[in-house]
């Protein structure tokens, strides 16, 4: 039987697997990654519209800093994130963005003097300072005060991972591609590693590893109209949870995105919004300023991808033979500006649609898009279950998204957590405490596992499809658990999906064979896909409230007295069809920015008991303080600096804070 | 959305596809072609295609596909003799019988599966498509040196190439010889060369493509510019680099 040893196993490929790789090995040690696909196909490529850092540079982000990137981003969540997290990746998210400066990546930037925007439906002259000139722009993006998210025209997700993907092979870093992790090596307490599958050989391997990260995406195929690539199957948070010790954390939190193109389910991205584009309905009416005064087209996803839903169950959808959608308007934005800083989006249109978007509207409608819930780790990335197990980006809960992600937040997350978490799985490495003997045997007992799953799949003579389960179990997804949800509705996905899961240990495979196998992908991935799937039912079930993209119709209103708390689960019996759920509570207590109102959306929910003395609390603190720095207030209110690695320490300059020295 | 037919009236047209099969991992096969048939539908892609003839044919049929957006650069084959991505054909856009074979040139891994990841990583490492400085590591606490916004722009119209290949595919000299770096590796030169963050200067770039593997192997057949399915200005770059190398 083969081994593989090295000091980080990293499964996942795209931007935080390869950034951890490259903290682990800048200190020091050997890091191989694991990634289905060449690494500059991973899905983080898809990211197109920018990162938000708060970096301030042009004029509509002027005033723009940390603080007002943590409000956005708490409010974004409907104060279901971490807020310690929160304040750990707004403080890094400008170190990430300059870092990648200086490996490369191509960030449009900014052009000191006039320039004309447009800026609901008017075009404005917005004027850039000059001594601006030359830094990384900003864009416009949803849920956000200020002119936040840097960008690469709309590619950039692409420009970041063909950067990272750069510097990492200048380190020499190992990528095994085309090879999928089918089982993570434990003893209940401690990760060592994983049982890998050589995609082309069939060949198992067992990778042994002080520390294992798992940075392995979201999990948008569970559900049938999706932005995701078709290698998001949530196989990372699978590992985790068939641990059956470590937990994934609110897992019924799944975001729509708006603007999914019709009926395909392809990506524009939201910058189309941010720059100036509209939402119109079958009668060509702009219909969000009539939902959303203040925010219009740029409330957060959530919000709306709701409204959007909602509108078309009001009848003023265009109908098409596969079904109503609306329009995204961009011609208003004119050619010049599609052809520079929305070429993706062009691109996309003349090729999907055969449409030219300076000319005509683009049908769109929300389609799945993020994954909030994951792999429930530590602000260090640990899993608090399973030592030397460590998730980041779309994979994990940290939980710097709670209920709602923003745009811009997640390519930013990849590489701010990448970096974080990288560091981390450096120190864990560096502690004498975990340089223990690699338990060669175990890894043995776990590939004879797994090579006897895999045989039995192709022993067994069942009567059951994989492909055509596995289309079962999204339609399930999309009609039961979408945007709208509710108990009948939810309970009888649930019921269905569990007879799915049942069917799925009766499959018959067409094909036999040991190697390059599509057939025998798709039938062990189904059962952990079915897992997942009816683990997000489960919690979305149990959660009678909505928050950000959790949406109940049978609880309209966020309940932060009974649900401020977030979704354990745990799967430890392989042969249950339920996991277990478990919650953690939030403390209002320990919050710098106590529940309240987002600032659209709905302005109605049930208060925490805790929350009027916080709010008191908090008030009282600023008062006394007025005179004290920002920084100063911050660390009267929630302290965080401790939990950042030194590497990601200080504060961050912008013209209009010069860094003291 | 699978099983749509025109929305005209008329009977729904069928569209065959000829593949080449084969399985490197399975000494007892042979190459051959295998035909398949189905029911052309509106909007249909290459990738909605493959698949369905995955899911209801044949699942032993290998094919890479992941964005299936046209912005990772998976998914390109021959089709019909010319390469491209897969996920950007429409199906409404081939005859009626179409003929789908993988990109030559790169390592097979079965039917229409190959593997430019393998190739890429070689030809990053051989022309080293990093940022080269000789500057410490900045202090990420400080304000990003400045960069022209045109040129920022430049850089990124060279930085969209996807690495998906058809360049090579398309490449008379490819054929020839297996060490030509192809225009996917000027391209990448080209895009650091113009970097100013890049401290590397011709003399540098000479001797990692100043001869017949490199820019000088070029037979200037260009068919690399036509296929790129970015649209990359490969021609221009090309010729630009082989002048500036040839005083370099």
């Amino acid at each position: 039987m083969k081994t593989v040893v090295t000091d980080v196993l990293v499964i996942g490929g795209g931007l935080a697997g390869l950034r951890m790789a490259i903290a682990a090995r800048s200190r020091g040690h050997e890091a191989i990654v694991l990634s289905l696909v060449p690494p500059k196909r991973s899905h983080s490529a898809a990211a197109q519209g920018g990162m938000q850092a708060a970096l301030a540079n042009v004029t509509r982000g002027m005033g723009d800093n940390e603080d007002v990137h943590f409000e956005d981003t708490v409010r974004g969540s409907d104060w279901g994130a971490d807020q310690i997290v929160a304040r750990m990746f707004v403080n890094t998210a400008p170190k990430a963005a300059r870092e990648l400066a200086a490996w490369g990546t191509p960030w449009s930037r900014v052009r000191g003097g006039e320039r004309e925007v447009i800026i609901n439906e008017e075009r404005v002259t917005l004027a850039e300072r000059v001594d601006a000139h030359g830094l990384i722009a900003q864009r416009d993006f949803g849920g956000t005060k200020k002119w936040r998210t840097c960008y690469v025209s709309d590619g950039t997700g692409h420009a970041m991972l063909f950067t990272v993907s750069a510097h990492a092979i200048s380190l020499g870093i190992d990528v095994h591609e085309r090879c999928e992790a089918l089982a993570l090596i434990h003893d209940g307490e401690r990760c060592y590693g994983a049982v890998v599958r050589n995609l082309i050989t069939g060949e198992l391997t067992a990778y042994l590893s002080r520390a294992t990260a798992l940075a392995t995406g979201g999990a948008g195929r569970l559900y049938r109209v999706t932005t995701n690539a078709v290698i998001c199957e949530g196989m990372g948070h699978a590992l985790a949870l068939e641990t059956g010790v470590a937990a994934l954390g609110n897992m019924e939190a799944i975001q729509f995105h708006p603007t999914g193109i019709f009926p395909a389910g392809i990506l524009v991205t939201e910058g189309c919004r941010g720059d100036g584009g509209l939402l119109r309905d079958v009668d060509g009416h702009r219909f969000m300023p009539d939902y959303e005064p203040e925010k219009k087209e740029l409330a957060s996803r959530d919000v709306v991808s709701r409204r959007m839903e909602e509108h078309i169950r009001a009848g003023h959808g265009v109908s098409s033979r596969f079904g109503p959608h609306l329009w995204l308007d961009i011609t208003l934005l004119g050619r010049r500006h599609i052809e520079h800083n929305l070429r993706e989006v062009k691109e996309i249109c003349e090729s999907f649609l055969g449409i030219d978007p300076a000319e005509q509207w683009i049908p769109v409608r929300p389609a799945q898009h993020y994954t909030m819930g994951g792999v429930r780790t530590r602000p260090t990335g640990e899993s608090p279950w399973l030592r030397g197990l460590f998730a980041a980006g779309e994979a994990a809960c940290w939980d710097l998204h709670g209920f709602n992600r923003l745009g811009g937040n997640s390519v930013a997350e990849t590489v701010v957590a990448g970096m974080i978490v990288g560091e981390y799985i450096a120190d864990f490495c560096d502690k004498a405490e975990n340089r223990v003997p690699l338990p060669v045997t175990l890894g043995e007992e776990f590939v004879k596992r797994e090579a006897a799953r895999l045989e039995a799949l192709l022993g067994h003579s069942g009567k059951e499809n994989a492909f055509h389960l596995c289309a079962e179990m999204q339609e399930i997804m999309t009609h039961h658990v979408g945007i709208f949800r509710q108990a009948d509705a939810l309970q009888a996905g649930i019921g269905r999906l569990q007879r799915l899961l049942q069917r799925s240990r009766d499959i018959g495979l067409t094909s036999k064979t040991w190697g390059a196998n599509a057939d025998l992908v798709a039938a062990y991935r189904l059962r952990r896909m079915l897992k997942l799937a009816i683990t997000i039912a489960h919690g979305a079930c149990q959660r009678t409230e909505s928050r950000g993209a959790h949406f109940r119709e049978d609880f309209p209103r966020r309940n932060d007295q009974d649900w401020l708390k977030r979704t354990l689960a745990f799967w430890p019996d392989d042969d249950a069809v339920l996991p277990r759920l478990d919650y953690e509570a939030l403390d209002v207590k320990q919050m710098e920015l106590p529940p309240g109102w987002r600032g659209y959306g709905a302005k109605n929910y049930v208060e925490h008991p805790d929350t009027p003395a916080r709010q008191a609390e908090v008030e009282a603190i600023r008062t006394q303080m007025s005179d004290s720095d920002r920084f100063a207030v911050q660390h009267a209110l929630m302290p965080y600096a401790d939990k950042l690695p030194s590497a990601c320490e200080g504060k961050n300059e912008r013209l209009e804070e010069p860094l003291e020295e | 959305m699978n099983n749509t037919t025109s929305g005209s009236g008329l009977p729904p047209r069928h569209i065959s596809f000829d593949i080449l099969r084969y399985n490197p991992q399975d000494p007892a096969t042979a190459p051959r072609m295998q035909t398949y048939r189905i029911e052309d539908a509106d909007s249909m892609t290459l990738f909605i295609a493959l698949n369905e003839i995955r899911e209801h044919q044949d699942p032993t049929l290998q094919f890479d596909f992941v964005c299936r957006a046209g912005i990772c650069g998976s998914c390109a084959m021959m089709v019909n003799g010319r390469p491209q991505l897969a996920c950007r054909t429409l199906t409404r856009n081939l005859p009626d019988v179409t003929t789908l074979a993988p990109l030559p040139f790169f390592e097979l891994i079965g039917d229409l599966s190959v593997n430019t990841g393998k190739w890429m990583r070689g030809m990053s490492e051989r022309l080293q498509t990093w940022v080269h400085t000789l500057e410490p590591a900045p202090d990420l606490r400080k304000i990003e040196a400045r960069m022209n916004p045109d040129l920022a722009e430049q850089i990124y119209e060279l930085d969209r190439c996807v690495e998906c290949g058809c360049c090579v595919a398309a490449c008379g000299t490819a054929q020839m010889r297996q060490d030509f770096v192809g225009a996917v590796g000027f391209g990448q030169i080209a895009r650091f060369r113009l970097d100013p963050r890049d401290v590397r200067n011709d003399e540098d770039y000479y001797a990692l493509i100043g001869d017949d593997t490199g820019v000088f192997g070029c037979m200037s057949l260009l068919a690399c510019h036509d296929v790129c399915p970015k649209s990359l200005p490969l021609q221009t770059q090309i010729a630009f680099l082989r002048r500036k190398m040839a005083v370099a």
